[in-house]
């Protein structure tokens, strides 16, 4: 035995028996556990619940959705609005955040002490809080009859964000869409719901701050002897720095990207403090008609994962083409 | 030679792969009590390698090495034992930076051999006196120079009491002029007694103080041969190609 | 040209666009400035009174801050207790001020914290030395924000150590448990997290055991700062050059020994800093447990507003809770970059 215990490859085997056992039985204990819970609160287990009929309506979605429709189809409605609001998001935050990083560099003293000041009080206060203000903003906002009318078409009011749209509905050539008050509300154009609103303002204004310094931090990353030879063959700030300094910098601030997009997607989920129906606020309704807690944040959690690992790969592939491009 | 004793490293039929790639092919080496071996070779041609199977830094997939009466094998006590006899210099000092001098030089002793403190400072003085430089056993090992460090690093591999020495490159990252009080740290002890392996390009030092040379070249040892032999009638080509390169200029 | 003139050529009308910039910027804080001056400071209510008061004025109302800033910064803690909350906070920030300073980088800080919880356990809990006895579910406020957050970087970071090992690792067995982990964790959604553990963590334990609201939302955050955690030290641990393990392998220490004496406080200096910058995430993440229904900072602020007359001042209301966040996360923000720089400097 004590021969069999000093054995390297014993030891190594023994360990990771003992781990992967460890692991086992705590999962084995908490699902035994779980079950014996559930049937005392007679709730039932499985994927069962998902084909039955949803009975709560969704404040907005990208598809047709009514109370009488599936759980199934109420989540996949939550899914498409996180996707929308991430997407939006990421596009948003990355124009913004880029114009603050270059900003932040520019030669202007004015300009780069504001983006400073920007960025360090974006940061240091909690998404969620930025999100009440805006919320409240929004929800504070004169009623439709007297909105704002800050551009031709674009209205602002507490029943959200009113954009023209276009028409595709006569016909293949599109319509444009301006929007006009008639009686209480708008008619035509697209309306950005104060929550979704708030929510992308949010996420846009919070993450592009962290954006700014991964922009920044890439920038500088590339050699000042980069910027002086290509000065000297006679190149122009604007090829400089279109040609030569961001394809470098590009291989440096891919990958944090990567993660704030990232970020941007795990902290949509903040919309239900602000009643926005994203993913999790579905499954959460969910979650309290059925009692199927286990299967709605089990979903959820997959869910999330997949996009996480869908975004890290999509962004492997193109850091690799960056790398070798520049290489 | 007569041996009496059996060797105190024995390797035997070793042979190592990196996935596909043979890195040691049939070694077999003895090292007798007090001997002193230096092995070259050009670069990537396993001689590294192959010393660092003898404290098990990597591990061989065949045949066997025998350390002072010990096999070495998946046992992990035989493992403790071989390395507690086996003393080994780096090529890059590998010192740790965040302890003294003299906590280096301890930390085996009181760890590893259960000495107590003072004794283990005790030895550990004595062997600074012996590498010379026993002012700096307060300070940090950033504020040696190298030639410095690699002096406390063959002081620190000489704390557990070993009976074997393994030296692998010992000089190749030092600046030229600081190569010669590590040389002459080595020769010390050569005279003292001291069985020793060393990984070197340093021919003069080998052509003094080696009893044995060997010569290395892709995965084998090629030729194994009393210093005076090898270095004036070398007996084999590649050998001789060898030579001439590195003592040509 | 005297000195102020030459500094402004420089650095705001360097170039015809740089000009243009500046006027642009210029107008923008002539648009923005005096009104918010006039808001925040001229037309303003200040001290005590109500909601009219304010409406009065026509300002910020600060006057909200100083009506219920105790209901902000302690929630429903009893009111007549606010000292022992205040006290709490007050010991915390001491304490993490002393832990800033290198010099006190010694064992005995380990024992000051775990004295420090202690004492905010009976300070906050009461039932000792004559302290009538306070529930958890009545504390709130900025106590509750700093103990979660203090709590889970404390408790997640030897689970965080053993994480990178494992990661790190050459047995796969152990090494596939820490990455699925490691990475399951990171990628979902701290909301999602902090839901499990209210509602699924009571589904987990025996019948009949019940666990704690403010413990649970505990054990998530500190499930979910280890993984992050285990990255970080990860990134230490590779920082270390292959030489000091083969020279640590070399002298027999075996795995522990070696991980305990030579790696480990060479890795773990290094990740200093990113721990400080993870307890600044950990500090601004701990807001979400206001989304299951603990009362925080953030909570008890929305709390504080709750009423129909206040609620038009809800910006003033969440700016002064804004401010208690942005003085914490700056400071230690700065702290880190300084510790960085001082570190990388101070290696021998």
């Amino acid at each position: 035995m004590a021969s069999l215990w000093s054995n390297l490859r014993f030891r190594g085997l023994l360990y990771q028996v003992l781990v992967v056992g460890a692991v086992v039985a705590l999962g084995g204990w908490l699902v035994h556990n779980t079950l014996v819970n559930l049937a005392a609160r007679g709730i039932a287990t499985g994927l069962g619940f998902l084909g039955r009929e949803a009975g709560f309506d969704i404040s907005e979605s990208v598809i047709a959705f009514s109370p009488s429709d599936t759980y199934a189809r109420a989540l996949l409605v939550g899914l498409l609005n996180t996707l929308v609001v991430s997407g939006l998001g990421i596009v948003s935050a990355t124009v913004l955040g880029t114009l603050i990083g270059v900003a932040r560099l520019s030669g202007n003293w004015l300009v780069g002490r504001l983006s400073t000041v920007y960025i360090e009080s974006i940061r240091n206060v909690p998404l969620l809080l930025q999100l009440f203000v805006w919320y409240g903003v929004v929800t504070s906002l004169p009623v439709a009859r007297l909105a704002l009318h800050p551009l031709p078409g674009v209205f602002l009011s507490n029943r959200g964000l009113v954009i023209p749209g276009l028409d595709w509905s006569q016909g293949w050539l599109p319509i444009l869409d301006i929007p006009h008050l008639a009686g209480f509300n708008f008619v035509g154009g697209l309306t950005l719901s104060p929550e979704f609103a708030a929510l992308l303002a949010g996420l846009t204004v919070y993450t592009a701050a962290f954006i700014a310094e991964i922009v920044r931090a890439g920038i500088l990353a590339v050699p000042k002897g980069q910027t002086e030879a290509a000065l000297s063959l006679g190149l122009s700030r604007g090829q400089i720095l279109r040609l030569v300094i961001l394809p470098q910098a590009l291989r440096v601030i891919v990958p944090p990207l990567t993660s704030q997009y990232l970020n941007i997607a795990k902290n949509s989920p903040l919309a239900i403090a602000i009643g926005y129906p994203d993913l999790v606020a579905v499954s959460n309704t969910a979650i309290n008609q059925t009692g199927q807690a286990v299967e709605g944040v089990a979903l959820v959690m997959v869910v999330f994962l997949g996009i996480s690992l869908a975004l890290s790969a999509l962004m492997n592939w193109y850091n690799k083409r960056v790398a070798l491009v520049t290489r | 030679m007569i041996m009496q004793d059996p060797p105190i490293v024995e390797l035997n039929g070793v042979n190592k792969w990196y996935g596909d790639f043979h890195v040691l092919k049939d070694i077999g080496l003895e090292v007798a009590r007090g001997e002193k071996v230096v092995v070259c070779g050009p670069s990537g041609s396993g001689k590294s390698t192959m010393i660092r199977c003898i404290n098990r830094l990597e591990e061989h997939q065949s045949g066997c090495i025998v350390v002072d009466g010990v096999e070495l094998g998946d046992d992990l006590k035989a493992i403790e034992a071989i390395r507690r006899r086996v003393g080994m210099v780096f090529q890059s000092f590998n010192l740790f930076p965040h302890l003294t001098v003299l906590e280096n030089l301890t930390l085996a002793p009181i760890r590893v051999a259960g000495m107590t403190p003072a004794e283990a400072a005790d030895t550990a003085m004595a062997l600074l006196e012996r590498v010379r430089i026993p002012d700096q056993a307060a300070k940090y090992p950033g504020q040696l120079s190298g030639g410095q460090q690699q002096r406390v690093a063959i002081a620190r591999a000489l704390c557990l009491k070993p009976k074997v020495m393994l030296f692998d490159e010992p000089t190749s990252a030092l600046d030229p002029e600081m190569v010669g009080e590590v040389l002459d740290v080595m020769t010390a002890l050569a005279s003292e007694g001291m069985t020793m392996i060393c990984v070197t390009h340093e021919m003069a030092f080998a052509r003094a103080v080696a009893d044995t040379m060997v010569f290395m070249d892709e995965g084998r040892v090629v030729e194994v041969a009393k210093p005076a032999l090898f270095f004036d009638h070398p007996a084999n080509e590649r050998t001789r190609r060898f030579l001439g390169k590195i003592i040509g200029h | 040209m005297s000195r102020p003139l030459s500094w402004a050529k420089a650095n705001l009308f360097g170039s015809p666009a740089s000009s243009l910039l500046t006027v642009l910027t210029l107008a923008l804080l002539w648009q923005v400035v005096p009104p918010l001056v006039d808001w925040a400071l001229i037309g303003a209510s200040w001290g005590a009174g109500d909601p009219e008061r304010c409406r009065a004025a026509g300002g910020a109302c600060w006057t909200l801050l100083t009506e219920r800033h105790r209901l902000m910064l302690f929630g429903v803690y009893p009111y007549d207790q606010h000292w022992r909350p205040a006290l709490a906070v007050a010991l915390f920030i001491a304490l993490l001020a002393i832990s800033a300073n290198r010099r006190c980088w010694k064992p005995w800080l380990g024992g000051a914290w775990a004295l420090a919880v202690m004492i905010f356990a009976a300070l906050m809990w009461g039932g000792v030395l004559g302290l009538a006895p306070v529930e958890t579910s009545q504390w709130g406020g900025l106590p509750l924000t700093l103990v979660i957050a203090v709590l889970a970087i404390a408790v997640a970071f030897p689970f965080s150590i053993l994480l990178a090992l494992g990661r790190r690792s050459g047995l796969p067995a152990i090494r596939a448990v820490s990455v699925g982990y490691i990475e399951l964790v990171r990628g979902v959604p701290l909301v999602s997290v902090l839901f499990m553990a209210s509602v699924m963590f009571p589904l987990f334990l025996p019948e009949g055991m019940t666990i704690d609201k403010v413990l649970r939302a505990l054990v998530g955050m500190t499930l979910f700062t280890a993984a992050y955690l285990a990255e970080a030290v990860r990134g230490g641990l590779q920082a270390i050059p292959r030489g000091q393990f083969e020279a640590a392998d070399a002298l027999g220490l075996g795995y522990w020994r070696s991980m305990r004496l030579i790696i480990l406080p060479q890795a773990l200096r290094l990740v200093i800093p990113p721990i400080v910058n993870q307890f600044i995430t950990c500090f601004k993440d701990t807001s979400l447990v206001t989304i299951v229904g603990l009362y925080d900072l953030l909570a008890a602020s929305k709390a504080a507003l709750n009423d129909p007359a206040w609620r038009p001042y809800f910006v003033e209301g969440y700016l002064a809770a804004a401010l208690v966040y942005f003085c914490f996360c700056f400071f230690m923000s700065r702290y880190s970059q300084w510790l960085e720089r001082d570190l990388r400097q101070g290696n021998r």
